[in-house]
């Protein structure tokens, strides 16, 4: 288990104070202008170094995100744009970072802006987090007042950091869509190139960074690239929130090492799972995009990028959902298609009519009113969708279904075969549907 | 992907108060010039809160107005993202979370109470206190299942603790905002947390404690800049 000492997110839960005074005491802000000093390079190489890749799903090294950053030209300001729109099911562990250690947001965000050459930074957060948007704002305005940021601030970098918001929309977590939404337009993806690094807020340069990303380097400068990269499979390297939800006897965030076995992790901090080990069904470990993994191959798995990659699954987000052997996990997967059905855009007519069509077969299915030449139909219409669009949404609304098709087949055909033994106009087990 | 539209009956006209209209100057002026479009959200989701939570045509074109957008653009804003109302929804408008972990955590029986008390979706219940809508993930997985009542979240909730709130709410009785099972946040049991209990990350002693690393680089340094410096010296004497 990680040591105390070692972790991050000193005030993860909320027990002190997220007031600056505090969290200077529990080392933010703690000779930023030293870190400063050592140029744009180091930290740049330190981030590189250490070994951390993108906290918001996709996992691409941030060192490296920094360093596409083209140079200064006044005449094209770059922007450095935190995406605070956490919306993934699942996933719960920014608002924690916004609304209990929000300094060390702001610390990252001034070092983040300036190891790129950018003077302004918003922080895009998700409409419905009003609390976290009040506290964020109340400690960006604390850091101005103690001129830790603003135009002429201790530091010696101009920099200007702004809270802005959206209004419920799961797509705004796609970084073309949330530059299009803090333009004031609709959140529809862009097709890349180009990328944002070249053309983003407003035609300027920008890079779009999530939370966790940006909140943990300043920990990572000051204590090195290789105290961070020392936690961690090779390749997988640090610290990481996760966030368990679903059938553990005590759900909560923590902040673990990459790689602690899954078994490790729920064991630990979640009190096991409900019912005993024997009684686990399935996980789905990166948020509600990637395909769920069987009971038997997660147990003892290492939880990072590459192993869940090797399971034909995906970290994601760590937002690790739980599911014991109570669940209905077909009618578990209509749900989810039923909220990226809410969730697309519409640009895109594969998703757009893909997410509602798998939506109403998987329903289907839940209920046993289907065929079962249909199942490996809708595994065709999912490849379809799947890189066929111009974001990922299709892909992540595909994925959760082929990963229920490749491991609980026999579920869904012995479904259709309790129905067909048994036809009436209602479901084949009491459930309602899922919304709607 | 889902339908809204404007409801039937609107008010004739809308302005923001004169403290919100400062307000709104204040958000237009963290864009660059020429950029205030980009207030467009926030502005309408202050109109909103304004007009009890919902948005009538008359706040939009208002809205257009004041960002110099046209009308449509801004039409376009408020049917896109999920949280523009745009019909009446009762003094509390409860938002209840169905995707996945809620559900996982019983948020069924939360639709259960809900369908109970107040009735079917997006109507305002007789006495004009409740309306309900089941949304998508609201980022409290950890507290599932959860609502959102206006502005605030009410999480780990039971069909008796989310009934007493309830009839809290409607006699006017306050409530406790957050975790109804007494958790200060997203830890593993009220107040107790596995981690974090080591009171050294708390009383100062981080501070600086990382600077030793520095500290050493850069005496490392200057030792080799001493003995370049010296070998320089002594090759130079010897050249002599």
């Amino acid at each position: 288990m990680l040591a105390d000492k070692d972790r991050i997110f000193t005030n993860l839960y909320g027990f002190h104070s997220p007031g600056l005074a505090a969290a200077k005491q529990r080392g933010a802000w703690d000779g930023t202008k030293l870190l400063l000093e050592r140029g744009k390079d180091w930290v740049i190489n330190e981030m590189k170094a250490s070994g951390l890749r993108g906290r918001g799903g996709a996992g691409f090294p941030t060192g490296l995100k920094w360093s596409f950053m083209p140079k200064p030209d006044p005449a094209r300001p770059s922007y450095l744009v935190v995406n605070a729109d956490e919306s993934e099911p699942g996933t719960c562990k920014d608002r924690e970072i916004m609304r209990n250690d929000p300094h060390l947001l702001i610390e990252g965000c001034l070092i983040a802006s300036f190891s790129m050459g950018a003077h302004a930074c918003y922080i895009y957060i998700r409409g419905e987090y009003i609390l976290e948007r009040e506290r964020l704002q109340a400690a960006v305005d604390e850091a101005y007042e103690a001129n830790l940021i603003g135009k002429n601030n201790v530091h010696g970098y101009p920099f200007d950091l702004y809270v802005h918001h959206g209004a419920g929309a799961y797509i705004c977590g796609e970084e073309t869509a949330l530059l299009e939404s803090l333009e004031g337009k609709k959140g529809m993806p862009r097709l890349k190139p180009p990328f944002p690094a070249n053309m983003g807020l407003y035609g300027c340069p920008t890079t779009v960074n999530n939370v966790e990303s940006i909140a943990v380097a300043p920990t990572i400068l000051r204590r090195g690239a290789a105290w961070f990269s020392s936690f961690g499979a090779k390749n997988n390297a640090g610290t990481k929130l996760f966030c368990v939800s679903g059938h553990v006897n005590t759900p909560c965030n923590v902040e673990e090492a990459m790689s602690i076995p899954f078994r490790e992790l729920i064991d630990k901090h979640c009190g096991g799972i409900r019912g005993g080990w024997d009684n686990l069904l399935a996980v789905i470990p990166g948020g509600s995009s990637v395909p769920l993994v069987p009971a038997n191959e997660i147990i003892d798995a290492p939880m990072d990028f590459d192993t869940l990659r090797g399971l034909k699954s995906g970290l994601g987000t760590a937002a690790v959902i739980v599911m014991d052997k109570s669940t209905d996990v077909i009618r578990a997967i209509a749900r989810i298609s039923y909220f990226y059905k809410h969730e697309s855009c519409g640009q895109c007519t594969p998703c757009r009519e893909g997410t509602g069509w798998m939506w109403r077969v998987v329903n289907r299915m839940a209920e046993g009113r289907a065929q079962k030449r249909e199942i490996d139909m809708l595994l065709e219409v999912s490849t379809q969708i799947e890189g066929h669009t111009i974001c990922a949404l299709g892909d992540a609304a595909a994925w959760p279904i082929q990963g229920l098709i490749r491991h609980f087949r026999p579920e869904i055909e012995k479904r259709i075969d309790d129905y067909a033994a048994n036809p009436h106009s209602e479901p084949a087990r009491g459930f309602r549907a899922a919304a709607e | 992907m889902t339908v809204r539209r404007l409801a039937d009956v609107q008010p004739d006209s809308f302005d923001f108060t004169p403290d919100n209209r400062a307000w709104a100057d204040a958000q237009i002026a963290k864009y660059p010039p020429g950029r205030q479009a980009s207030a467009v959200i926030p502005l309408l989701w202050k109109a909103q809160a304004q007009n009890d939570y919902w948005l009538p045509r008359a706040a939009i074109e208002k809205v257009a107005q004041m960002l110099d957008m046209p009308a449509i653009r801004v039409l376009e804003i408020a049917t896109f993202y999920s949280m523009f109302n745009l019909e009446p929804v009762g003094r509390h408008f409860i938002q209840m979370c169905g995707t996945t972990p809620c559900m996982l955590r019983g948020s069924n029986d939360i639709k259960a109470v809900l369908e109970k008390r107040v009735g079917e979706q997006r109507h305002v219940s007789a006495d004009g206190h409740f309306a309900w809508l089941e949304v998508e993930c609201l980022g409290a997985c950890c507290n599932a299942p959860m609502v959102q009542i206006n502005d605030d979240y009410y999480e780990d909730l039971t069909p008796e603790n989310f009934n007493k709130l309830l009839d809290d709410l409607a006699a006017g009785r306050p409530v406790k905002k957050g975790s109804q099972t007494g958790k200060a946040s997203s830890e593993p049991e009220p107040g107790k947390g596995t981690t974090l209990t080591d009171g050294a990350l708390y009383d100062g002693s981080v501070v600086g404690s990382w600077r030793a690393r520095f500290d050493e680089e850069k005496a490392k340094a200057e030792a080799a800049a001493a003995e370049a410096a010296a070998k320089a010296a002594a090759d130079a004497t010897e050249k002599k």
